[in-house]
């Protein structure tokens, strides 16, 4: 067969997915971005005017007469997200860190099994996952009644309806998405490095700190990322085990286009979302940037 | 668990005579100690939730917190509500359509991707992953203003294009795998022996590539069945799936109806998860 009908039969393979994913994923990102710079209708929709109004109203509260006030809800919705999804990622990594080590030193036939066990509360509904826990964390639940039950009813604080809980709620929710990738990158660490550095008396902190970590660096970011955007657009875990009082970006958006009505802001709010991640991507390059200076 | 840590190779053989060293010592130079239990304290926090639920959805009681005695009747209930099954039956025809969209384009493109290795293929390679890293309500309310703009209403068919999209990556990454684990020189053989490239696809490539779309069609079922968010801003009043159903009732407070429910969609993964656990240790 001739080169050039190869290539033909490849890019006819690949034709689909670009019609697909470039049709219902890269076209309506454009129009996102290009929403959040019109001006709301009228009547709920879209007036195709250029504006950047809805970016403006993120900040500014701008009244009937003209004046303009620094809007700071929708700042704190930002901080708080952005932090809670920072705090989710980094409690996964030191939690995720060890049971993916931990999983990669075994016989590759049982490291398998271990990382489906690892897997399949990943690959079970978010909306169960998280419902699981308001059987156990309400006031009613499993915690109180079994402390209640052995007399000890007045240590059980509830966290139903906080932002423990939803810290709570989503560290477990995205943990398996931290652990596996690590996983599939410390099963590709040589052991013998770690043996070369005990045996040059590498104390098994150091081993870790400048042999493990470092060399597993590509497969730490790739976790940290993949928990960290579904963590920071997540509306299901505030709206059912945060009772809906803690209001974050991805419920910020959802109101947008539910009862709020408001295109252009749900798009501008989406668009800041997209820039943060974006920037908390470029972030373990930075690091590792600073770290291969360092070594 | 402590004995597999021990190191057994390198070194002397240790003899009885020898004085005992303490189990630290012995440690391998590549374990650390406490991971293991760490392991299981993770596997546990992991599975408490899950477990309790499903033991919960037997409960004969209308309480969550207390314990009457085993019964069905929570499932009775779920499965006599025509509501419930028609979300039921809303739920497995996207998936299933959705899954069918998704495993064809990422076939194809597997194919592409691996026998070829040009800029062309790592950029659509780039492609297929960009749904993981983006929000999915991002995507979820893009692709309803896309769908408004054009006057798309929310439909079953408008639901099934949103899921194939974020279906795509997981069915790509088995049949990818399984794909560059067979040899090229199979196709040249066949290619030797006068096969058309249609009749070397069919006849070769598929039948060695099966347990990989089977694996990919698998991880895609289960990903489109236990979606919430896109379901959730894509279905409209006709077309509710049972993760937007559990959210309503949900927000209606917590009973044991909703155990029942959530059991059965959490078995209903475990089947999908287990058929794709053998399926992709056949290829």
């Amino acid at each position: 067969m001739s080169s050039a009908r190869a290539r033909t039969n490849r890019v006819l393979g690949l034709a689909p997915v670009w019609l697909l994913i470039g049709g219902l994923l890269l076209a309506p990102l454009l129009l996102v971005v290009a929403i959040a710079f019109t001006e709301q209708g009228a009547y709920g929709g879209v007036d195709w005017t250029f504006s950047g109004a809805a970016f403006v109203s993120l900040l500014y509260n701008v009244d009937f007469d003209g004046t303009a006030s620094v809007e700071w809800s929708y700042v704190q919705i930002f901080l708080t997200s952005a932090a809670l999804a920072g705090a989710t990622t980094a409690i996964c990594l030191l939690v995720g860190f060890p049971v993916a080590y931990f999983i990669s030193r075994q016989p590759p036939s049982r490291r398998s099994v271990l990382m489906l066990l690892v897997a399949i509360p990943f690959w079970t509904d978010l909306l169960v996952r998280i419902y699981a826990w308001m059987i156990i964390l309400g006031n009613d639940g499993l915690i109180a009644s079994a402390l209640s039950a052995l007399g000890a009813g007045w240590l059980y604080r509830n966290i139903l309806f906080t932002p423990k809980a939803i810290l709570l709620g989503m560290t477990y929710n995205y943990l398996p998405l931290m652990i596996l990738p690590l996983c599939s990158s410390l099963e590709k660490l040589d052991g013998r490095l770690i043996e070369a550095a005990a045996d040059l008396y590498a104390s098994r902190w150091s081993r870790m700190k400048d042999v493990i970590i470092p060399l597993t660096a590509p497969g730490i970011a790739a976790g940290c990322m993949l928990v960290f955007i579904p963590a920071v657009g997540d509306f299901v875990t505030p709206t059912i085990i945060g009772g809906g009082k803690t209001l974050l970006f991805g419920n910020l958006v959802a109101l947008q286009f539910g009862s709020a009505h408001n295109w252009p802001f749900g798009a501008a709010i989406a668009v800041v979302m997209l820039l943060l991640i974006g920037c908390a991507g470029t972030l373990p390059l930075l690091i590792r940037r600073r770290l291969g200076r360092v070594a | 668990m402590a004995a597999s840590e021990v190191k057994r190779s390198g070194g002397a053989p240790a003899h009885d005579s020898a004085p005992r060293r303490p189990v630290r010592a012995l440690l391998a130079p590549d374990r650390y100690r406490g991971f293991g239990v760490w392991f299981g304290f993770v596997v546990v926090f992991l599975y408490a939730p899950i477990v309790t639920l499903v033991v919960y959805s037997f409960n004969d009681g209308d309480m969550i917190g207390m314990w009457r005695g085993v019964s069905l009747r929570w499932y009775q209930a779920t499965l006599a509500d025509g509501s419930v099954r028609k979300a039921l039956a809303n739920t497995l025809i996207v998936a299933l359509f959705a899954t069918l969209i998704a495993v064809s384009v990422a076939t194809a493109a597997a194919v592409a991707i691996v026998r070829g290795a040009g800029r062309f293929e790592r950029l659509s390679e780039r492609l297929i992953a960009l749904p993981l890293a983006i929000p999915e309500i991002v995507l979820a309310i893009a692709t309803l203003m896309l769908f408004a703009l054009i006057d798309l209403g929310s439909s079953i068919t408008t639901l099934v294009l949103a899921h194939a999209v974020f279906c795509t990556p997981f069915a790509f990454m088995p049949i990818r795998t399984a794909l560059a684990q067979i040899s090229v020189s199979m196709e040249e053989a066949a290619r030797d022996l006068y096969c058309t490239p249609a009749e070397c696809f069919r006849l070769v490539t598929l039948p060695l590539l099966a347990p990989g779309i089977v694996a990919g069609a698998m991880l895609s079922l289960v990903m489109s069945i236990d979606d919430f968010i896109t379901s959730y801003i894509l279905s409209g009043p006709g077309n509710t799936t049972v993760p937007v159903y559990i959210f309503s009732m949900i927000r209606q407070g917590v009973t044991p109806q909703i155990n029942a429910l959530s059991s059965l969609l959490f078995g209903l993964s475990l089947l999908l998860v287990a058929g794709f656990w053998f399926s992709s240790r056949r290829s």
